[in-house]
């Protein structure tokens, strides 16, 4: 009589066993695969943070689909890297507004259908046929959120009425403690905007160009350093720079609410407005879906999802997401001033005239506006 | 004089065989792409796409630039002022370990010079931030002593710790090795003979590791040359340096033919540097 086996077959399994249990993995390998491979994936051109969970974790759960990102810095980046990949490479591209021109000219986004979006729900008429989103009558891009850039500071060095002009970055107290976001862009537009030029700011001739050069240079002696984001977060962060040229809440919005005193003001010159804004890529085969997740982040969830963003906070853009935020996080709200009635609203700030949209040189070059750039590093 | 028989040479095939691999890795890795970076330094961008061609527009552009200039030698500066701090600074340390220390301390301290290398450079380059920032450690040390709070982030000052991190360990390993070999009773000859430390030492160990240490030289001069971190996040890219001017030219516009005229300058600056120093150190002697 043959003794009763007391071995486990699952801790301790006998060889005939491990044969058997290797042989139904491997035959069942071919639908586990199959049912990974249903989920769609969707590739993402972003700025970082927007492929991250606390903003499509959600949304690929509710639809089985995974958002690959990938993220770039800076408007120039994302064409190179849309220029260097082929067509359909990317489903979905987050652009800063004043790219959007340039990726419909170069035929590397989809047109939309107005209809397909809750155009009637957004907070400001200008969000409606937003420049550059729109040709010919056909929309190109979706605007997503925004930010104000203006006066960055420490709560400690500089009062809120010093921080109400550009002219507290010449403060003799903060001498080599005023910092630039690295990107001539915002740095170079905020001092258009101290010499006078308003609305023109990007549009200015020679003459006014050198002016602005000239401010710009006036400006040198002031500076401790050039920052990229990490840069910049750490050096308000530490207290190493007191105030910071070309950046806005976006990121003293984080600083704050981990309690810094720090915070971002309009200055009575007036803030320019970054836009960020989403496209569906030339020839993508999962325009549908895109779709579907362009209309879940326009609404009202996925309006406050955006500025609750934790990489950098945008405000929002449709009436719906902003009375959602209200409700859902009201210190967030009260914090970057999207209630009615605040002073900075960034809505009521866009219709005093105080808020002017990022753009690019009108009579000058890119190039020639980094150049100078550069000349000032070195100066 | 009749001249000596040379070796005749002969096409081996066994020596070949093994000489193969490094040859085809050099020509892949180093050769085609080095190159590929002259050739895209004559290419134009259209559309945020480079374009084949051969023009001189980008070597025009740059080499009219005043920034370009003042980048450069800036870099140059700083970087031979982290050799020199470096050379000095890992001297006595190399001097110690090559005649004072016993050989299992000699190893020890050879294999904790090493250990850096095993942590990212750039972590290592963050910590600094804790140590150096006005509110960091140095400054609450030199508080209690009615010093300070002193500005050493985002200043040359910091540029420099920051390439002395990444090249000082390697340094005091070259040093120490170049010294450890010396004869040793070359040394004791010349106290023998009535040389006093100080001479011993200029005229016996420098001259004997002169090699080794103008090698460690090179080493720390190429490796601060071509350093991004340490310029851009303890520098706060105040005066930038070559490899954050070549990081500016390609973030906007997307001019990496630009970036590779800044790339080639820099690499046939350094090429120069270290065939002169590698002629330096290997130069006899010439005989009385």
């Amino acid at each position: 009589m043959t003794k009763p086996s007391t071995r486990n077959p699952i801790l301790n399994p006998s060889r005939r066993a491990l044969l058997r249990m290797g042989g139904g993995i491997a035959l069942s390998a071919p639908f586990v695969s199959r049912a990974w491979a249903a989920t769609t994936e969707i590739n993402m051109l972003a700025w970082y943070g927007h492929g991250e969970p606390d903003m499509v974790a959600d949304f690929e759960a509710a639809n089985n689909v995974k958002f690959v990102p990938k993220y770039y810095a800076g408007g120039d980046n994302m064409l190179a890297l849309i220029a260097q990949s082929p067509p359909g490479t990317y489903d979905i591209i987050l652009s800063d507004a004043e790219f959007v021109q340039q990726l419909n000219l170069a035929g590397y986004i989809e047109e939309l259908n107005p209809a397909d979006y809750p155009f009637d729900d957004m907070l400001h008429a200008d969000f409606q046929q937003f420049p550059g989103h729109w040709a010919d009558g056909k929309l190109h891009s979706l605007i997503l959120r925004g930010g104000h850039l203006g006066v960055s500071y420490n709560k400690n060095a500089i009062s809120a009425e010093e921080a109400a002009s550009y002219s507290c970055f010449w403060k003799p107290e903060v001498k080599g403690k005023v910092g630039h976001f690295d990107w001539h862009l915002p740095s170079l537009g905020m001092m258009s905007l101290y010499n006078g030029n308003g609305a023109n700011l990007w549009d200015i001739d020679d003459a006014a160009w050198g002016d602005v050069q000239e401010t710009t240079m006036g400006l040198r002696q002031q500076v401790g350093g050039f920052f990229d984001y990490g840069g910049t977060f750490n050096s308000l962060k530490n207290g190493e720079m007191l105030a910071m040229c070309g950046i806005g809440d976006w990121i003293t919005g984080v600083l704050e609410k981990d309690g810094a005193p720090v915070g971002s003001v309009i200055p009575k010159e007036g803030g320019i407005q970054f836009t960020e804004s989403y496209c569906i890529g030339k020839d993508s085969e999962k325009a549908d879906i895109v779709k579907a997740f362009m209309q879940h982040m326009l609404s009202p969830a996925g309006q406050v999802k955006s500025a609750q963003m934790g990489a950098y906070p945008g405000f929002c853009v449709t009436k719906g997401g902003r009375a959602a935020l209200i409700e859902q996080d009201p210190k967030e709200a009260a914090r970057s001033h999207q209630m009615e009635g605040m002073s900075n609203d960034p809505i009521a700030l866009i219709n005093e005239g105080r808020i002017h949209y990022r753009d690019i040189p009108k009579q000058q070059s890119l190039e020639d506006w980094n150049d100078f750039w550069s000349e000032y590093k070195n100066a | 004089m009749p001249l000596p028989n040379r070796p005749k040479t002969t096409f081996s095939a066994y020596a070949m065989t093994w000489r193969l691999p490094i040859i085809v890795w050099q020509l892949i890795f180093f050769v085609g792409p080095v190159v590929f970076m002259v050739a895209m330094s004559f290419f134009l961008v259209k559309n945020y796409r480079m374009t084949e061609a051969f023009e001189f527009v980008n070597w025009s552009k740059m080499m009219s630039k005043g920034y370009f200039w003042d980048s450069y030698w800036h870099t140059i500066w700083i970087a031979t002022l982290a050799t020199v701090c470096a050379m000095c600074l890992a001297f006595p340390a190399a001097f110690a370990l090559a005649f004072k220390a016993s050989d299992n301390t000699r190893r020890w301290a050879i294999f904790l010079l090493i250990i850096p290398f095993f942590t990212s450079y750039l972590v290592r380059t963050f910590s600094w931030f804790v140590i150096l920032s006005e509110s960091g450690v140095v400054n609450a040390m030199l508080g209690y002593i009615g010093l300070g709070p002193y500005t050493m982030l985002n200043t040359t000052f910091g540029t420099l710790v920051g390439y002395l991190t990444l090249t000082l360990p390697l340094v005091v390993i070259l040093q120490t090795v170049s010294m450890a070999n010396i004869d040793k009773t070359l040394i004791e000859a010349a106290r023998n003979l009535g040389c006093k430390p100080a001479a011993t030492l200029w005229r016996v160990i420098i001259p004997l590791s002169k090699s080794g240490l103008i090698i460690a030289a090179v080493f720390c001069f190429i490796l601060s040359f071509g350093d991004f971190v340490a310029p851009f996040y303890l520098g706060g890219s105040q005066e930038p340096t070559l490899p954050i001017l070549i990081l500016d030219t390609t973030k906007s516009g997307q001019q990496w033919p630009r970036a590779a005229v800044v790339a080639v300058i820099m690499m046939a600056t350094l090429f120069t540097i270290a065939f002169t120093a590698i002629a330096l150190a290997y130069r006899k002697r010439a005989s009385k």
